[in-house]
């Protein structure tokens, strides 16, 4: 094994646990659900693109977001759950520009297919809007080479993994996931920065993840 | 009774560590829980693990239940049906009796902690001694459909809270304070659930008398309408065209409930003296119910109208594939065709049920994925690390919070 190079700053790991808030909005159609989408806060943007991450994460392919399920499986609009659900969220680097897309999205199909905005759920089906509440607590986890912080990458909770890809591009607005930023800057290794910045998560299972990044490091550090 | 570490080979030793990491931030709050039944029900079952499991990851919590007569009790009933949509006569005397018992109860109890965490309508009104401390409503009902009568005469009351949590999105209210979404769970360790060797659930089978000759469906539920048990019977009938099978039918006997027991003579009726149904009407027992789940080669709820509907997580901890009424919280357990299947209908359900019958891998992959999801969202661990969060929820109003 090379001799491992020591990072000019330490990786601290953390861990982001959310508890879902419910708003008392509610849509009982396509015009409804995009006039909504124009008004809840950002952190129900996230939690209905996000949460079928977390919950289904065993899931593979991974199930689209909440919308693209909803219109597809409650409305039964196939096409526009097809479109719905191939929006690559990966393109998007800030809530605003997600929820953009999506408007876009429904608003130009209502336009192509304007018999669909008279498509209602049954009762007791309308979608909910709901938000998260992100607690983020750093662990006791800290690393000074890429050698440790594979170890602790193959023990750390699903929810910290979650974090340092998901939340902090997407949420907190970082350019890129927190793994490639220290592995660039603080152990200087653009090369496989790049390699784990390229991913796409959002096609991964949260286990595959791991497994595929630990693998890209340890390749590295073999 | 477990301990918080007994669950590190369910859930893995990091989930355990992020509650102890959690719990650390509540450090010194005194949590007060008040219901208003210290045995039965299913609030005091996940208060009677949940409590132990709080303290020992350092929290100073209590519980106390409140105090009241049969006719008390006999008004709160009638709220609780009033709540679920039910009608239910009420008059002015039973809001009197409501008021009074409550009145009493304010006298009565120490609610001086930081955060007290009421359970449900009956102790409601406690929430007048509110000072300066955190107030929780937590409500277990279905609200999708209230009485507005009984609605708004605890309304005034709920709005006192600091914050309300509700078991699914449908059950909330539109109110003027944080509303949250916690389900509740099940135990991995408790009677119901554990493992069981071969031998018990055989045991079990034989008991009652049910070969394993034939595939096995079953609902375990007590016998009422809208757990639609003669929907489940229908339903089996239509398998049993195509698909030769057994049909279990399992639940409490309800000797207090003459409707109970109507619907459970309407059942035997139904069956008609069918070999291959076998109806049990038995008293709480956790370890059979358990062994019985495991016997079955699909599980079905097919209720009308549901809470939340925590058999549908026992089976799914159980790698059943399972089908399922998309009502009321099933639905949050359940996505179609990913973790079980939903029906609408008797005709829906069988047609479920043959899928599952008739494509073994099919169903053991659902079965396996319906596991993944209940030990992801539905386990006591979740629903321990949901309430932390709620806890936390209280002296922080950001979206995001850094602790």
């Amino acid at each position: 094994m090379a001799e491992l190079v020591k990072a000019s700053k330490p990786f601290r790991f953390y861990t982001r646990l959310h508890l879902t808030e419910l708003t008392g909005l509610r849509a009982a159609g396509l015009v409804q659900l995009v006039r909504l989408l124009k008004s809840v806060p950002g952190g129900s943007i996230y939690y209905h693109t996000h949460r079928f991450l977390q919950q289904h994460q065993y899931l593979s392919p991974e199930p689209p977001n909440d919308f693209a399920y909803w219109v597809r499986e409650i409305l039964g609009d196939e096409e526009l759950g097809e479109r719905l659900a191939s929006i690559d969220i990966i393109q998007y680097s800030t809530i605003r520009s997600l929820r953009e897309k999506i408007i876009e999205t429904i608003e130009e199909y209502l336009e192509e297919r304007p018999e669909s905005k008279v498509r209602f759920p049954r009762e007791g089906g309308e979608f909910h809007f709901k938000k998260s509440v992100s607690f983020i607590l750093p662990t006791p986890y800290v690393s000074y080479d890429l050698g440790e912080f594979v170890e602790i990458l193959k023990r750390i909770t699903i929810d910290s993994i979650y974090f340092h890809i998901f939340e902090a591009r997407l949420r907190l607005e970082k350019k890129t996931n927190d793994f490639s930023n220290w592995i660039e800057n603080s152990v200087g290794n653009r090369e496989l920065a790049l390699s784990i910045a390229r991913l796409d998560p959002y096609v991964y299972t949260m286990e595959d993840l791991r497994h595929t990044i630990t693998d890209m490091i340890e390749k590295e550090i073999r | 009774m477990a301990r918080i570490d007994d669950y590190i080979p369910i859930v893995g030793g990091s989930v355990v560590e992020d509650l102890r990491l959690i719990a650390s931030r509540l450090m010194g709050k005194r949590i007060l829980n008040v219901n208003s039944t210290a045995v039965g029900g299913g609030v005091a079952e996940i208060l009677n693990r949940m409590v132990p499991l709080l303290r020992e990851l350092g929290l100073d919590v209590r519980w106390d239940v409140i105090r009241g007569g049969e006719e008390y009790f006999d008004v709160t009933k009638k709220f609780h049906n009033a709540l679920h949509g039910g009608r239910v006569d009420i008059g002015e005397k039973d809001f009197e009796i409501f008021m009074e018992t409550s009145r009493r109860n304010l006298e009565e109890m120490d609610t001086s902690s930081d955060i007290v965490f009421i359970h449900d309508p009956q102790p409601i009104v406690l929430v007048r001694k509110r000072a300066g401390n955190k107030w929780i409503w937590r409500c277990h009902i279905d609200l999708s459909n209230p009485k507005q009568r009984v609605w708004r005469f605890l309304k005034e009351f709920v709005v006192q809270y600091d914050a309300a949590v509700f078991s699914a999105p449908a059950f909330s209210r539109k109110l003027p304070i944080r509303q949250f979404l916690i389900a509740p769970s099940i135990d991995p360790l408790s009677d119901k659930n554990r493992e069981l060797p071969q031998e018990v659930i055989d045991g079990v089978l034989n008991k009652y008398g049910i070969p394993k000759d034939k595939p096995i469906i079953t609902q375990i539920s007590r016998f009422d309408r809208l757990k639609d048990p003669l929907g489940v019977i229908a339903t089996y009938r239509l398998v049993k065209k195509r698909i030769d099978c057994r049909l279990l039918l399992a639940g409490g006997t309800a000797t207090d409930d003459p409707e109970g027991q109507k619907v459970f003579e309407e059942v035997m009726e139904s069956a008609n003296r069918d070999p291959d149904i076998h109806i049990l009407s038995m008293s709480q027992n956790d370890l059979e119910i358990n062994a019985l789940q495991r016997a079955s080669t699909v599980i079905i709820q097919k209720s009308l109208k549901e809470g939340f509907g925590l058999t549908v997580s026992e089976a799914l901890w159980k790698s059943k594939p399972v089908v399922a009424s998309n009502v009321g919280g099933i639905p949050l357990q359940i996505k179609h065709k990913h973790s079980g299947l939903l029906c609408y209908s008797a005709e829906g359900a069988a047609f479920a049920v043959k899928q599952f019958l008739s494509s073994p891998e099919y169903a053991r992959k659902i079965g396996e994925n319906g596991r993944e999801h209940a030990k992801n969202n539905f386990l006591i661990t979740r629903h321990v690390r949901d309430y932390l969060l709620l806890f936390l929820s209280l002296y922080h109003r950001q979206n995001i919070v850094h602790l």
